[in-house]
């Protein structure tokens, strides 16, 4: 090993050894905030997003999504489809959802004028409810009234962004009920077809395709609306641990499936707009990271700078005995490397053990959103190097500064 | 055998249009085995003198030439290794690092020449043991008494075996009992055959070494042997 690195080593290490206590917590405490501000602050921003994602996917799409062709009124062949998904190994759940659009009703009965009578478009669903809660668990959703059976009839689940109670917004094109609640008679209308249904239960979600629905029953709506052929409008495919969607969804089309339907992974099926909303978070996550390592490595050149300005004698009296300025330059850079390596061990502690499961369990509750906190180990390895690197330099240049004066003017203090 | 020479040193600080003349034309040389006392009163400029031809400081003019080489075509950190392989160094106000162990300061000096710690450690504690400190080596000088600060310095500034050890004032921060037990080291180690340079202000030390030189006004007044 190069002696200056041997040497440089040796004093980096008792001067930490030795250095106050108090000192070396405040430095190593500032590296641990600059640390978690730089993961935390992006990680946050992108887990935005990403619980969106997320939660469009646990709750709606699940792995695999399957629709109806362009130009086509539902997925042709769906008993045929669902066979084929049903013997794939790696299905593990799959729920077929019959959908149309129609208008909802209420106060029908007491308005004097049609103009009077609260109505909403929607999105009607018809579901098996047992198949929908092993797929998406909806049940938990209801947050008043109760969940569907499979022989519920007239009987329906309604979304809460139908109703003016849970969302009150009032805007041009756009209107919801007011004055709904469960067990309340509403009229639906499919086409031709108007129902006077009771209102079972009340699902609020922030997953905006399971809030702006009316559900029914699948085995009623499929009279309703006259699908004797039972050819359904999506299928959500949640497949086991392991495999990939992406294979699936091309074992699928392999085996037919994209004859009578487009077959989308989760990722497919995102809206562009989230993907590039995804991209501009991770972007601004990373200019206020970047302000926050701007700050870190300035906070840590004067910290070196002060510590190496209050022991130029010592540095003075090193060149003075014969230590060549580079053994003092690595001793510094070890320093620094030793606070660097300290704040982003327990910044990693803290994220990893504390930060990130504790936002697992309690995400942060954003209006479109459950927050959760994104910290991939690639990325956080890099913030880490970036971290690191940024901190030998801010500990290297006070250091050089320091060893290029005179030796004499640095053992006797002259400026 | 000349180990230093010195011609014509001249030394002026600048503090901005004011210049100050510290030495105006020293000439000067240095024998192998020699104990010079370099003597005078405040600001005749002893201790600049001292710092020029021990390689510490850098002259406004004049020529230096230690072991028949010009310092004046050496680099920064040629100087350091000259330092470090020839010369040892003890200061007034003992100069040891404060995060090192006397053991650790008077070892750092020989790793840096290439030894292994075991055997700079070894070779430390040998030279503690010479100044009489074979009882403090894992204390820090702020564990230390003035004295035995001042040994350990003398024990660092001994230990890689110097040709030339240059003293600044080494017993002006001590007491009298503390002091004299260092001009004794000083005694014996240049009995041993070690050339030492010592600056100094006190007549009583000054009488341990063969030859006194005296400045005034940065020029010298006389240099004699005794």
């Amino acid at each position: 090993m190069p002696q200056f690195i041997r040497i440089g080593f040796f004093l980096a290490l008792r001067q930490v050894r030795r250095a106050s206590k108090w000192t070396t917590s405040l430095i190593i405490f500032v590296m641990t905030l600059t640390f978690l501000n730089l993961v935390v602050v992006s990680g946050i921003l992108v887990g935005l997003i990403e619980g969106a994602v997320e939660a469009n996917k646990t709750y709606y799409t699940s792995d695999i999504i399957i629709s109806k062709l362009e130009k086509k009124d539902y997925i042709e062949q769906s008993p045929l489809v669902l066979n084929i998904i049903r013997s794939m190994p790696e299905a593990e759940e799959v729920s077929a959802r019959y959908i149309e659009s129609g208008r909802v009703e209420a106060n029908y009965k007491s308005a004097a004028k049609e103009e009077e009578i609260d109505s909403a478009g929607g999105t009607f669903a018809g579901i098996d409810p047992v198949a929908e809660e092993r797929l998406t668990g909806i049940s938990r959703f209801v947050i008043e009234g109760e969940y569907l059976e499979p022989d519920d009839y007239d009987q329906v689940l309604v979304g809460a962004y139908l109703l003016k109670k849970y969302f009150p917004v009032e805007s041009p094109g756009f209107s919801t009920l007011d004055n709904v609640e469960v067990g309340d008679k509403i009229r639906v209308t499919l086409g031709d077809i108007t129902r006077e249904v009771r209102v079972k239960g009340i699902v609020k979600s922030k997953v905006d395709e399971l809030a702006y629905r009316v559900y029914f029953v699948d085995r009623q709506f499929r009279d309703l609306i006259g699908r004797s052929d039972y050819n359904v409008d999506e299928i959500s495919v949640k497949i086991r641990e392991g495999s990939d969607a992406l294979d699936v969804k091309e074992a699928l089309l392999r085996a037919g499936v994209g004859r009578y339907a487009r077959v989308q992974t989760f990722e497919d099926a995102q809206p562009k707009f989230l993907k590039d909303i995804k991209a501009t978070f991770a972007l601004l996550g990373n200019m206020i990271s970047s302000i926050g390592l701007a700050v870190a490595s300035i906070t840590i050149f004067i910290v070196i700078f002060i510590n190496a300005i209050t022991r130029r004698k010592f540095i003075g009296i090193l060149k003075g005995i014969g230590i060549s300025g580079r053994t003092i330059e690595v001793s510094y850079i070890f320093q620094s490397f030793f606070y660097a390596i300290c704040g982003s061990a327990i910044g990693l502690a803290l994220l990893y053990g504390f930060l990130q499961p504790y936002i697992a369990a309690h995400p942060i509750n954003f209006p479109f959103s459950d927050g959760i906190l994104v910290a991939p180990a690639l990325g956080t390895t890099v913030k880490v190097a970036i971290l690191v690197f940024t901190t030998i330099i801010a500990g290297y240049i006070p250091a050089r500064m320091i060893v290029r004066k005179n030796t004499l003017d640095s053992i006797l203090g002259r400026n | 055998m000349e180990l230093i020479k010195v011609k014509n040193l001249v030394k002026t600080f600048q503090n901005g249009d004011k210049e100050t003349h510290v030495l105006k034309g020293i000439d000067f040389s240095c024998g192998d085995g020699e104990f010079i006392a370099i003597m005078g009163r405040s600001g005749a400029g002893k201790s600049t003198f001292m710092y020029q031809i021990s390689l510490l400081d850098e002259p406004t003019s004049g020529e230096i030439v230690v072991f028949d080489k010009n310092t004046h075509s050496m680099t920064s950190e040629e100087k350091t290794k000259f330092r470090l392989n020839k010369l040892g160094y003890v200061f007034q106000d003992y100069a040891l690092l404060p995060d090192l162990t006397a053991v650790e300061n008077v070892a750092v000096p020989l790793m840096m020449q290439g030894k292994s710690k075991r055997e700079a450690y070894i070779e430390a504690k040998v030279a503690l043991e010479l100044v009489g400190l074979g009882h403090r080596f894992d204390n820090l000088p702020s564990q230390m008494s003035g004295g035995e600060q001042q040994r350990t310095s003398i024990a660092r500034a001994l230990a890689h075996k110097p040709r030339i050890l240059f003293a600044d004032e080494p017993t002006a921060n001590l007491d009298n009992e503390s002091s004299k037990t260092i001009m004794e080291l000083f005694k014996q180690v240049h009995d041993s055959g070690q050339t030492i340079i010592m600056v100094t202000h006190e007549e009583e030390y000054s009488k341990l070494a063969k030859r006194v030189i005296r400045l005034d006004d940065g020029r010298i007044i006389s240099d004699q042997r005794q």
